[in-house]
């Protein structure tokens, strides 16, 4: 958890670029007039996606100034949510699923993998500065595991080798193809397919 | 089995692609100006009639729920809020109805918000689904564009606006309440009911909140008469529900099945049975984490209703089914799960936020063997601490499933737990001493 504190050597300043202010009034137009504070969640997204996958306190502050409110509510809704990162993530922030689905199905042994490739601790930066893991709670893909997400990608159906191999092309800075890497289709029960049959190859 | 022609997600494994013109050939937008013309009390009666419950885990009868909204819009706006914030370990059905399905959901919506009287529409998707959420703003684009949605949506004179709020990975913004405070720009913290969401919901505002999976049947059962939904399953349990099976399992699954379907089917026939054969089972959690595990010798006969399940001491929640094989260990498993539940807890409650943390740290002990045989009524205990003594419901979420290892397998921790703490003095109890000094490095 030690992402929910706030990094030690935070910028001065941040202001959004054109791009996010866009968004952002976009955002806030999807609420009442007078409840300009809902759309914080989805400006705090906003602000990590610019500032290299983490939110520094100048941004609380920036997003307070702009939805009208106390600068302390934009950062107990940062520090609530597990998402924001209030430190620098790798490049590729690598998310593994360890909850008991997926335990149960060998998330320990992709952990092990993230461990010798990357760092031995969670949340470290990777040799190359490029990445970074950590452990998280269901990611609501248990028919899948065992899974990962990489930034906004997820990638399903894992074993320790094929983990080591997204690894390594991480490593050479490819995206990886996401998805099932046991060939299945979504969610179907694979090559044991009794329902929906007649649209099977349709 | 159900026949296929009595599914409801026809795309579920994304055989047939999911935009508007490969929907409308599944029947979705068909005619919905003509069932919204057949008026509000018509709507409600016959999801009444379906006895439709609610498929997010409490499974409350929906048409009740649509009935508790003012008949009238009065000075407050009424407002619909789509919850798929699916969380729940051991669930991942909402996931493919918002990929694959979309188009369902959306005409569901503007049928519930009429029948709601409701001219906005939230629909809060978890963070992590980023790219789910942006598939289906794409398909609320494309409804937009036809008019579907939007100012006289499908030529029925009501208008309705669909937005899509984000969650940032938070299990308790799940929650009813806490998931108006998460729309209102707050901490996902639960309020106290009542007053219900219905009267005063989001922005003070009457709502009623639903489940994906529940609004995503509506349009197909009032297409299809509640009748034919009424004789799939049995009386109160009716209709299809999506099972995730998942766990120690030859080919986990999402499956479309008749409610009241013998647990045993659904793990053979769908799921490619459990791995080393049938009397290889250990245990099955039957309706996503929250809900307490039973043993095999239940399993075998056990039918998957809200109803049996609770007669069983358990639920359908969620309906997410984790086997578990004796190859696992299963106190570890349940460790794991409490684990879940200390590092989701809001910290709103006192007995939920402590409770939560010390139910793992006992568990984590107990599966290796460090627990003092007092010890093992002692977590009993903790968790009727918890249980019923919370503002939300997570508290019993929380202790159930520690519940259910100890209805069910209390013998197998006792055997691993066995010395005596007067005696065994060299062993370090960690009872006694300060437990968050033990929690630091997890901290």
């Amino acid at each position: 958890m030690s992402l929910r504190r706030p990094y030690k050597e935070q910028p001065k300043s941040f202001e959004f670029s054109q791009t996010s202010l866009d968004a952002a009034n976009k955002i806030i137009a999807n609420y009442p007039k007078d409840k300009k504070q809902s759309s914080v969640m989805a400006l705090l997204y906003i602000a990590q996606r610019q500032n290299d996958n983490w939110i520094p306190l100048a941004a609380m502050k920036y997003i307070a100034k702009l939805l009208d409110m106390p600068y302390i509510q934009v950062y107990e809704v940062a520090t609530f949510y597990s998402m924001y990162n209030l430190s620098p993530v790798g490049k590729y922030f690598i998310q593994v699923c360890t909850t008991t689905p997926c335990m149960i199905r060998g998330a320990y042994k992709l952990i092990d993998a993230c461990k010798e490739k990357i760092s031995e601790n969670e949340n470290e930066l990777s040799k190359d500065k490029n990445c970074s893991w950590t452990e998280v709670e269901c990611l609501g893909a248990c028919v899948n595991a065992p899974m990962m997400q990489i930034n906004d990608h997820y990638y399903e159906d894992l074993d320790k080798n094929k983990m080591l191999e997204i690894l390594e092309k991480i490593s050479k800075n490819e995206t990886p193809k996401p998805g099932s890497y046991k060939g299945r289709k979504n969610s179907e029960p694979e090559n044991n397919r009794k329902t929906l049959t007649n649209f099977k190859n349709a | 089995m159900l026949e296929d022609k009595d599914r409801i997600f026809q795309n579920l494994y994304n055989d047939k692609g999911s935009d508007l013109e490969s929907s409308k050939q599944r029947g979705d937008w068909i005619d919905t100006q003509k069932i919204i013309n057949k008026g509000r009390d018509w709507i409600i009666n016959e999801v009444k009639d379906s006895q439709l419950r609610g498929r997010g885990g409490a499974g409350f009868p929906t048409g009740l729920k649509w009935s508790f909204a003012p008949k009238e819009i009065g000075a407050r706006p009424h407002y619909l809020v789509i919850n798929a914030d699916e969380s729940e370990p051991g669930t991942c059905k909402d996931r493919d109805i918002l990929r694959f399905e979309p188009h369902k959901l959306i005409e569901g919506c503007l049928i519930a918000s009429y029948a709601v009287n409701a001219h906005i529409c939230y629909i809060y998707i978890r963070g992590e689904y980023f790219f789910e959420g942006q598939k289906l703003q794409k398909t609320i684009d494309e409804a937009y564009e036809k008019n579907l949605i939007g100012k006289n949506a499908s030529g029925t004179g009501w208008d309705l606006d669909i937005y899509i709020h984000y969650g940032a990975g938070a299990y308790i913004c799940g929650e009813e309440t806490a998931l108006l405070e998460s729309i209102e720009g707050k901490k996902g913290q639960p309020r106290l009911k009542p007053p219900f969401p219905a009267l005063i919901g989001l922005y003070g505002c009457p709502t009623i909140i639903n489940n994906v999976e529940t609004i995503a049947v509506v349009p197909t059962i009032l297409r299809k008469g509640s009748k034919w939904f009424a004789t799939l399953g049995r009386e109160k349990n009716t209709g299809t529900k999506i099972f995730c099976i998942s766990g120690n399992v030859n080919n986990p699954c999402n499956v479309e099945e008749e409610m009241s379907i013998p647990l045993k089917e659904l793990i053979e026939v769908h799921a490619g049975g459990v791995v080393g054969g049938w009397d290889n089972l250990q245990a099955v959690i039957p309706g996503g984490s929250s809900m307490p595990l039973i043993p095999k010798n239940i399993c075998e006969t056990l039918k998957m209703d809200f109803d049996s399940l609770i007669e069983a001491k358990s639920g359908l929640g969620t309906a997410g089914v984790v086997v578990i094989n004796k190859d696992q260990d299963i106190i570890k498993c349940m460790a794991r799960i409490a684990r879940f539940y200390k590092h989701e807890s809001c910290g709103q409650c006192t007995p939920c936020r402590e409770g939560s943390g010390w139910m793992w740290r006992m568990l984590e002990r107990m599966a290796k063997g460090e627990a003092s045989r007092d010890e093992v009524s002692m977590l009993g205990d903790v968790t009727d601490q918890i249980a019923g003594h919370t503002i939300c419901a997570f508290g019993e979420g929380a202790s159930w499933p520690v519940q259910g290892l100890l209805r069910h397998f209390k013998k197998e921790i006792e055997k691993r737990n066995n010395f005596n703490p007067t005696f065994d003095r060299g062993k370090d109890i960690p009872y006694l001493v300060d437990q968050h000094l033990l929690d630091k490095k997890n901290a």
